[in-house]
């Protein structure tokens, strides 16, 4: 009996997280982009703007081995000069806090949005060795004109399943900026969501602060022996 | 056949002792309790228990049989239980009238099996045909049927009530369990378990990093992948998940008023 039950053992949660780990990587790379030049933010589509720092990211990480190494202090390099220009991260940190961001200091605010980046990075940076000869094809964006909120679709392509890589843009004065990310039907801001308000319930903002900054020094302490 | 009727027994009382405990432990969740997991406690416990299963015994053998096995063999075993996947997913795009997804999983099967030595070698990924994962929890919430509360099931791993039922009802109908010799049989489910293991030996570090509560990460993670692929693009019922800005609230231009 516990022979046949093992068959099935873990099989569609781990399939789910494997390919969502391997991509989110890919993923948070590809939405990187030269530092933005004026031109470029002008009246772009949100899903030109998407395929153009997909691709430039893409042939980035392709042609710099020791980011494909993991080299964390590269890929932080290439976080701050290239995605996040293109990030609306307050936002995103909102998000994920929920309700309490409302009643949180602006230095508690600022200190979240730095632990929470710095969670994704390190978490992330690993899986940029995944990257090889993916290609990245997008699909017909379904908005409105006039639109300030789109959710632009697209797709990751290498070998056997082709993965969703989906984003949440909204428009500024500087452009369009992410503020979520959908890796294999995952949303990043929600899968984070309670995670965050469990804490939050159990010992405040600054609880969650701390458990974010213990995990961060732990990952680097650990990065640092092995 | 007698073997059979014991299974399902087996597997009967199992469920219904998962549905039991639901039932017991639905008044016993917290004011913080998630709505789609009335569980949690219990859930909490069995998770535990398989995440002590998986350190002790499956990991250690895939990884040891990810070392003394060649890649090349381990993609042929791989592809060899994924073609018997894609078989029970062209029966399910049919049940949920798919028809692409139907027609391409119909082809894979095809393919693989003739041209790629009984599936060993994936004639379709090579040609460029598209999986379309399927099963039956999927074709219950296509038609309607709601997934009902989280569960985490001994062994098997995170499910919902629904797709408890049908993990039973498709473990009979699995082609592997129908194998006559027992030695046989069983071998090919230990290696069906060890190399989905072996596939996802790289994500053990990821969780770690990723999560400040495994359980809950992975618990989020399960249900949102599950609900949005019962749905397709261009499914009528989709719906369309909306996204507050929690960023936007405090400023004094705000659209939406702080609720």
């Amino acid at each position: 009996m516990n022979r046949r039950l093992f068959s099935a053992l873990f099989s569609t949660t781990a399939a789910v997280l494997t390919s969502w780990a391997l991509v989110s990587g890919i993923a948070l790379a590809q939405t990187a982009a030269p530092t933005a030049p004026a031109a470029a933010t002008t009246g772009e589509a949100p899903d030109a703007m998407i395929k153009r720092l997909s691709v430039d990211v893409l042939e980035t990480i392709k042609s710099d081995k020791s980011i494909q190494g993991g080299d964390i202090s590269k890929v932080i390099a290439l976080v701050d000069s290239k995605i996040m220009p293109n990030v609306n991260f307050q936002r995103m940190t909102a998000s994920a806090v929920g309700r309490n961001w409302r009643s949180a200091t602006p230095e508690q605010q600022k200190r979240l949005q730095e632990e929470f980046k710095t969670l994704l990075v390190r978490t992330y940076a690993g899986a940029l060795a995944e990257v090889r000869d993916q290609t990245i094809a997008m699909k017909p964006l379904r908005a409105a004109a006039g639109e300030t909120e789109v959710v632009v679709r697209s797709e990751i392509k290498g070998n056997g399943e082709p993965i969703n890589l989906d984003y949440r843009l909204e428009k500024t004065d500087t452009g369009w900026k992410i503020y979520d990310l959908n890796v294999a039907s995952i949303w990043l801001v929600e899968t984070y969501r309670s995670q965050f308000s469990q804490e939050i319930n159990a010992s405040g903002v600054d609880g969650l602060i701390k458990k974010l900054a213990e995990r961060n020094k732990s990952k680097s302490a650990k990065a640092t022996t092995s | 056949m007698k073997n059979a009727t014991k299974y399902i027994a087996a597997r009967a009382v199992l469920v219904t002792a998962t549905a039991g405990f639901f039932l017991i432990s639905g008044c016993a969740t917290g004011p913080n309790a998630n709505p789609s997991d009335p569980l949690e406690p219990l859930n909490r416990t069995v998770y535990r228990f398989n995440d002590g299963v998986d350190r002790a015994l499956l990991k250690p053998v895939a990884t040891a049989y990810v070392k003394v096995t060649p890649s090349l063999v381990r993609k042929g075993v791989s592809n060899f239980f994924d073609n018997l996947e894609d078989a029970w997913s062209f029966v399910n795009s049919v049940l949920q009238l798919r028809g692409v997804s139907a027609t391409d999983n119909l082809f894979r099967v095809v393919l693989n099996t003739f041209f790629g030595l009984g599936g060993i070698l994936s004639v379709a990924d090579e040609a460029g045909i598209e999986r379309h994962p399927e099963d039956l929890g999927k074709t219950l919430g296509r038609w309607g049927v709601p997934s009902g509360p989280y569960i985490v099931l001994p062994l098997i791993g995170p499910t919902t009530l629904r797709d408890s039922f049908t993990i039973v009802l498709e473990s009979q109908a699995d082609p592997v369990s129908r194998i006559d010799r027992a030695k046989v049989r069983d071998s090919t489910k230990v290696l069906r378990v060890v190399d989905l293991r072996a596939g996802f030996l790289k994500l053990d570090g990821f969780l770690d990093d990723a999560a400040l509560d495994k359980y809950t990460f992975t618990r989020d993670a399960f249900l949102q992948k599950r609900r949005s692929s019962i749905y397709k693009p261009g499914d009528k019922d989709k719906v369309e998940d909306k996204d507050e800005d929690f960023s936007k609230d405090v400023k004094p231009d705000n659209k939406e008023p702080a609720k």
